[in-house]
This record gives C-alpha cells, structure tokens and sequence, in this order.
C-alpha cells in the first residue's frame, strides 16, 4: 500500500540508517505535491531513481553533477515564462560536495540572480556515492578514504567551509540549518522557506553510518550529538536576520560526539589527534559565541 | 523585404520569430552580439521572454535543459571554450531526449588563445547525439535556425540541435536578409507541446539512473532516430519551408553544378562560397567540376552522398577543423563512408586539406591550387598556407 501522502515512497535502495533519505523524504512530505525537485548526482538521485523505478511522486529531474541549481533557474525561469510560478515551487538539492565544491558556482549563481527556489544542501560531510572521499565540507580531523589518518595524517587537513555564511553573503531571503533528529523543526522551515519569494537555502544534517562508521540504528542519535555539543547549531535567518537559534540546556563535551563514530577514533590515540580535538573545542566555542547557543 | 543586417542581429531576430520562452547564455566572443541582440528585444517589449544571465556555459546549457524539461522552448548560444565547458551538458541534453536549439558561433580552440573562426569547437561534441547543421551564408543560417526548432520538437525527432556559423565571417558580417513575417513563422513552427515534462499536475522523474540492462538501448534508440528519422525529417522539413517561405532550403546536402563533374570538392560552412567562385570560373575554363556542401553533419547524409558521387572520379575534402594525430574529421567521414558503402566499381581518390585553422585566410588562389594539385596527388590531411618561417624551433 502507498500512502498518498507520501511523496517519496518506500522501496528505494539507500543503506539502513541513511540520514539522507530520511532528510529528502521529510523534505518533499512538507513541500508538497505542487513541487518540482532537482537533484544532482550522488546518493539520493542513485538510491531513489534506478530505472525503471522511482521513489519520487512530484516531477523530479536529475542532469548532472553539479548543475541542479542551473537547471533549476532554468525551470524556475520557464514556470516565470508560464505565469505558474506562484503556485509551483522549485527545489534544488545536492549532497555537500555536489552543493559546496562542484556545484557551488551554480548555487552561487542562482543565489545571486535570486531566482525563487529553495536550495539544499544534505551534509553528509564526504563523498559517500563514491565511497567516502572528503569534501569542502568534511570537518577538521575527519577520516575519509581520501583523508586517511595514519603516522604523517591526522585525517581531513581542513577546516569545514561555512555555506551558511556564504549564502547570507548572497542576500538569501531565507538561511537556515536543520538536523534530522528534529524532523517538525526541519519540516517547518521547509514550509516557511517555500513561503518567501527568492533564494532561500536549508543546510540539513545528515549523518551517514557507513561514511562515519556507526551503528546505523544510531543516525538519530549522531545527529542528536552534533546538535547538543554545540558542533552543529541550529539557526535561522530571515533577511539576513537572525531570527531563531536552537538552545542547548545542558551542553554535551565533543568528545562524545566523536567517539560514536569510526571516521575520528584515531584523534584519540596520538598526540596530534588531541590537539586537533582541541582545535574542534575551539570551533565548538566560536559557535556558541556567535549564536548565543547556551541557554541561561 | 530585405534589410543589410549583422549575421548576428538577424540571427537573434529570426530566433525572437521562433518565440522562445527562455534564453540564457554567457558571454564568450564571437557570439556575444546574438545574445545582446535578444537582451535588447526583451527590454524593448519586443520578445516575451524571461532571459537568464548565468555564471557560464555549464550553466546556460543547464538551464535551459531546465527550461526545455518544463515543456518551454529556449535557446541559446555560444562559441569555442564555451561549448567545450558546455560539453557534458550537451551529451545530458541528448541522452535526455531534450530538443534544446543552439547556435554555435564556430571559433578556434585554446591554447594559444585564439578567437578567430574555424570548425574545430563543434568536433569536439560531433558524437553527442546532436543534430549539427552548418550555415552557409547569414541568411541561410537565419533559415535553418526556425527550421532546428521544428526538427528538434518533431515527436518523432526530440534531440537538440546546434545551427553552427563560422565566427566573424557569418555572425559579424553583414548581408541583405530576408526576415519573415511573424504570421509564416508562427505557421510553421506550432508552439512546443512535449508528451512528457516536469508537471506537477503529471510527475514523472527525468534523468534516472539506468544500469547496463537499459542503457544500452538509449543509444541504439538515438542511433536510429538519426538515422532514419531525422534524416527524412530535415529533408522534409526543409521542403516545407521552401514552400511556405518561397525560399530554397537545401536539407541535407546543397548539390552545386555536379552534372558531369569528374572532380568534387567536399566541405561545409561559409568556405563553400569560396569554393563556388572557384568552381564558375574553372568551369569557364572547360574543367567538370562541382560542390557538396554538407549541411546536415549529424547525421550524416551517408546515403545521399553516395548517390550524388556515384560518378566522380575526385573527391577533395576541405575542412576547418583536424583530427590531431588523424585526419580532417569530415575527410575521415567521406573515407569511411565510401569504403564502406560504395559500388566498388568506381570508388574516387580522395583528399584532404586543412586549411583556415585560428582565422587565417583562405582564399580562392589556394582552393584552385588544391584543384591543380589533386589532379597528380591525393594527400590526407594537407595544411595549406603553412609559413615555414612561423614553426623556428624551441630554444
């Protein structure tokens, strides 16, 4: 049985526990049927399209790589042309390194132009489709097949890059990040983004258990860690205003949420490992400064 | 009623009569003018159009792949590094099945950095599932741009078409232009209406994944829409618009004074108005002498042209464009094509020549030297015009 309102239905091909499909799924539920979905390559376009099947009960395209945002100016564009686009809206969504690193001129872009489409980013923070490489977006530290740890590594060399920031930079109408484990927040902001004329971007988090090397039963609770040891705030803006800002009650140290997941074990056994640790306190600190993260 | 246009200016004033919904493009030389001309006429309220300013060719061809997936028409245009950035889109376009029209302003290839024309941009896709048809004069270009969108949308067609011009010589030249009205074009070319597209009304998913059970059959599928459907459908769609606009179109091939010629030059573009000139006079001088002039490069009118060189003795291929470390791709082309499927019995000597690479000029001396020349030699891939004093070697 498909339950109509389901418009990303059961029966895809994406690994237990993925936070992605659970993202894209919560997704399309709060856009509605009256929503044209973009996607560029990578796990969500492979894992709910492989012909002659798919997962997706709304007009859905996938072209390439990196140029969903530039197809989606150009259906954006034609539904203009049509005078239909006050009652369709746009999606336009990647992976981190379809968004951030071959996409992201494209976003740019759009974003740019202003064009009316809601632009996301699943940040599953590395190359998963093929086979865990790291991205613009892997965080300091992180083990990846292409930033593997060993006696001259610590991992990824780099800092993760701040897309939020770079999107408020482009005068988005609408900025926000999001976390699979809050599923009526996340759905909510979907719902509020579709509803303001102009670029608007939603960051989601979305562990991977078989990028990041947990249990798959524990992607909620990954998320979960992320959000409450400060590493990945929740935040709103409108207008470039910051307008909401998730509260942490009882912050949680890092370190818990590092050790649930294989991708950052070796930090913990060398020296260099716990001074890049110290070096994701300190991204845990500015965040918290920036968004008044803790409760009081 | 004609008027003395700009290639480029009548070009975007024929495209503003084909009525596209959306046009995005990126500025490279020589096509520039096309698209500021269609920006112009949107500003002015003269084309309902919404005009999309992107970031780069990769974009442009992106969105109106977007654009042409929503069931509306678009357009755009570009030259050289443009459409090699552009590439990866086309072949989706095609493969997608997405009847997107484009101009290519045709021009050299980096490095060094060259923006003067030759044919060697639109080689670099020849194999994309693009139908590829070559201009000869501004006119005819203006001609077979109304003509892309009626092959591309044919039902039994859907592939995206590029109508390639050479840089400068046709889209910055001027020429008397014949413009239709808007009533004969809107006759011939009915609004675009596909039978599947991004609907919310209808969803379908486009651009899935397919596994080595299905794709293999996507590229049989556009194999033989080429070569069966499109080529009947550019001849015929070139009959209808002779009829209906009182002005010739040739389709696949352009024949010029093949009767008896023992000798025929093979080529495509505005060269072959060189090669005409030359051709009357060596006629004049009692020499048998002819032109094919391939219009329709993809697909390749394979069967027409060897019914029109059933006869010849000589065939010399003249072409802007090598195959580095090969041939000329067009002399390529006509080898095969002849050792493959002509009558044993008379199978002509062919050559090749390279010539016009980055700009350089070519003129009718040099084409009435490769004539003189082929009656004794049959080289495959001669540059003409080398200057021995521009290859000093390396220190």
């Amino acid at each position: 049985m498909v339950d109509e309102k389901i418009l990303f239905t059961a029966g895809h091909t994406a690994c237990a526990g993925c936070g992605q499909s659970l993202a894209a799924r919560l997704v399309i539920d709060a856009s509605g049927r009256n929503t044209i979905v973009v996607t560029n390559t990578g796990c969500l376009e492979v894992f709910s399209t492989g012909y002659p099947y798919s997962s997706w009960k709304v007009p859905f395209i996938h072209s390439l790589f990196e140029n969903a945002a530039a197809v989606a100016s150009g259906i954006e564009s034609a539904l203009k042309y049509l005078r239909k686009k006050d009652s369709v809206n746009v999606i336009a969504q990647a992976g981190d390194g379809g968004f951030a690193d071959i996409g992201f001129q494209a976003f740019s872009g759009l974003w740019e132009r202003g064009h009316d489409v809601l632009t996301i980013c699943y940040d599953n923070e590395a190359y998963m489709n093929t086979g865990v490489q790291r991205s613009g977006l892997t965080p300091l530290g992180s083990e990846t097949t292409t930033s593997p740890s060993g006696t001259r590594s610590y991992g990824n060399i780099t800092h993760k890059k701040n897309i939020v920031d770079i999107a408020l930079a482009h005068n988005c109408v609408y900025v926000a990040t999001a976390s699979i484990h809050l599923p009526i927040d996340l759905q909510n902001k979907v719902k509020k983004a579709n509803k303001l004329k102009g670029a608007k971007f939603l960051h989601i988090f979305a562990p991977c258990p078989l990028g990041w090397r947990y249990d798959p039963s524990l992607s909620i609770e990954v998320a979960k860690m992320a959000v409450e040891t400060g590493f990945w705030p929740i935040v709103e803006y409108e207008n470039g205003v910051l307008i909401n800002v998730r509260k942490i009650k009882e912050l949680k140290p890092i370190e818990e949420y590092l050790k649930l997941q294989g991708r950052f074990q070796h930090l913990f056994s060398s020296e260099t490992g716990k001074q890049v640790i110290e070096q994701l306190k300190q991204i845990v600190e500015n965040n918290i400064k920036k968004y008044n993260l803790i409760e009081t | 009623m004609k008027q003395f246009l700009e290639g480029a200016v009548a070009i975007a004033r024929t495209v503003a009569l084909c009525r596209p919904g959306v046009i995005s493009a990126y500025p490279i030389t020589p096509q520039t003018h096309i698209v500021e001309e269609l920006s112009s006429l949107i500003a002015n309220g003269e084309l309902n159009a919404e005009f999309v300013n992107v970031e780069s060719e990769h974009s442009a061809a992106s969105c109106v792949l977007g654009a042409v997936a929503t069931g509306v028409r678009a357009y755009s245009s570009t030259s050289s590094q443009g459409l090699l950035l552009m590439a990866e889109v086309l072949f989706n376009i095609a493969g997608m099945r997405l009847p997107v029209v484009m101009c290519c302003v045709n021009r050299a290839v980096s490095a060094p950095l060259n923006i003067w024309n030759d044919q060697q941009d639109i080689m670099t896709v020849r194999d994309a599932g693009i139908i590829l048809l070559f201009a000869e004069t501004i006119q005819e270009a203006c001609d077979l741009h109304i003509q892309a969108f009626k092959i591309a949308e044919h039902k039994e067609v859907m592939l995206p078409v590029i109508v390639n011009i050479d840089g400068y010589i046709l889209s910055h030249g001027y020429e008397p232009v014949e413009l239709p009205l808007q009533e004969t074009v809107d006759k011939f070319l009915p609004p675009y209406n596909p039978a599947y597209k991004l609907d919310v009304d209808n969803p379908v998913t486009l651009g899935p994944l397919s596994g080595p059970e299905y794709y293999l059959e996507t590229r049989y599928a556009i194999q033989q829409t080429m070569n069966n459907e499109v080529i009947k459908i550019i001849s015929q769609v070139a009959k209808e618009f002779t009829d209906l606009f009182g002005r010739e179109s040739y389709g696949l091939v352009e024949s010029y004074k093949l009767d008896d010629a023992e000798t025929v030059f093979v080529a495509m573009g505005s060269i072959c108005g060189v090669i005409k000139e030359v051709v009357d006079e060596l006629r004049d001088k009692g020499e048998k002498v002819g032109v094919v002039r391939i219009i329709s490069y993809r697909p390749f009118p394979n069967e027409t042209l060897v019914k029109l060189v059933a006869s010849t003795k000589k065939i010399i291929v003249i072409e802007k464009a090598i195959s580095l470390g090969s041939n000329g791709p067009l002399f390529t082309e006509i080898s095969s094509l002849l050792y493959t499927t002509h009558n044993n019995k008379n199978k002509p000597l062919i050559s090749g020549y390279i010539c016009g690479l980055g700009g350089r000029d070519v003129t009718k001396e040099e084409i009435v030297s490769i004539y003189e020349e082929s009656k004794t030699q049959s080289p495959t891939a001669k540059f003409i015009n080398v200057k021995q004093e521009n290859l000093g070697s390396v220190i």
